[in-house]
């Protein structure tokens, strides 16, 4: 197999869509672990007020899936591969403010027992990564679970590839900002680099995602909560 | 935890397993941020961390690169599930400590053991 002929750690850090140490400056960095902390608080806040029965098996579910699943960095075009970010599903698993603190956790262990993502980095690192794409995944997916309200077909599976890949393309756009203030890349070079790639990864995030709520969906129907017309739930409580 | 939400966590964290034993499989082309930063050359901006735990998930002190990485992913799936579950059930306690102690004026709290609906205020 090709990849046993390739050298397994051709650059002197690790560096998937987890932003290193060296990328982001002092005050760029900063104002992440600020964000984190103010959503991450807001979310720890709501989990708690929401727990429900399944809720705490759940998360757990979602946090060894979406750790697994990052792992497997999947090939895109021209040499490059993309990974899961999981925002997404956690959202439409466990509820967004919940997916919020898996998210976290996910991102907190990568950056401190495997090296993935840099220290300074680690507060934009779960804001791009945790808290923008289970926010905006859910509220797009949300939408579309009102629009296929409760019908099966092809409406809600292919409303969470949009919401997935919306995630994708924000998180990258997050990021290529922020690389931007830093001075680490001009924003008229990062930008344009980091979408057009994004676009592509954005596609494997929305076939995933789709195929394990279906799964889900096939399985255990009981487990995902579906917002329907007739009883809105009042948007991301 | 009811028996069927432990069934259900112990069958996701059994998918989750299975999918780090495909872990050696992964592409190990860059990814996204990391073709950007080499073709857009600011890649050697970036830093080591400034201590390595399991760098790259390979588990340390293990020669087979694919043995290693699937070790890595193992030790991680279990650290984060175990990390995710004390929080969740520790948040838990929490909010029914919470509830329990705004439903005292209404009565005697409900015991904590009543299939996990305690300090839900119900009669």
């Amino acid at each position: 197999m090709a990849y046993i002929s390739l050298p397994a750690h051709p650059l002197p850090y690790p560096a998937p869509m987890h932003i290193p140490d060296g990328f982001l400056s002092g005050p760029v960095a900063g104002v992440g672990y600020a964000l984190a902390a103010v959503f991450v608080g807001i979310a720890v806040w709501r989990t708690n007020r929401s727990l429900g029965e399944k809720s705490v098996p759940l998360m757990g579910v979602a946090a060894a899936f979406i750790f697994a699943a990052q792992m497997m960095n999947f090939p895109v075009a021209g040499g490059t591969s993309g990974h899961l970010l999981g925002g997404t599903l956690a959202a439409i698993l466990v509820g967004p403010w919940a997916a919020i603190v898996v998210m976290t956790s996910v991102i907190g262990v990568q950056g401190l027992m495997f090296q993935d993502g840099g220290l300074s980095a680690l507060g934009f690192n779960v804001f791009n990564m945790g808290v923008i794409t289970a926010l905006v995944g859910y509220g797009v997916y949300y939408l579309a679970a009102l629009f296929a309200n409760g019908q099966r077909g092809w409406v809600l599976p292919t409303g969470i590839f949009v919401a997935s890949w919306i995630t994708v393309m924000l998180a990258a756009f997050a990021t290529s900002i922020e690389l931007a203030v830093s001075g680490t890349s001009p924003l008229h070079v990062v930008l344009p680099a980091m979408m057009g790639v994004h676009a592509l990864i954005g596609t494997g995030e929305g076939l995933i995602t789709a195929a394990a709520v279906t799964f889900v969906l096939a399985t255990r129907p009981d487990l995902i909560e579906q917002p329907q017309r007739a009883a809105p739930q009042g948007g991301l409580s | 935890m009811k028996r069927g939400y432990l069934v259900l966590l112990l069958v996701g964290l059994g998918i989750a397993l299975v999918v780090t034993l495909f872990s050696p499989l992964a592409s190990s082309e860059p990814d996204g941020l990391e073709r950007v930063a080499e073709d857009k050359a600011f890649v050697e901006k970036g830093k080591d961390a400034p201590y390595e735990v399991i760098a790259d998930y390979a588990f340390p002190w293990v020669d087979n690169e694919d043995a290693a990485t699937i070790l890595g992913g193992v030790v991680g799936v279990v650290v984060v599930a175990a990390f995710v579950l004390a929080l969740g059930l520790g948040l838990k306690a929490l909010s029914r400590r919470a509830a329990i102690a705004g439903t005292k004026l209404a009565g005697p709290a409900p015991p904590a053991s009543a299939g996990g609906k305690a300090g839900r205020g119900e009669r």
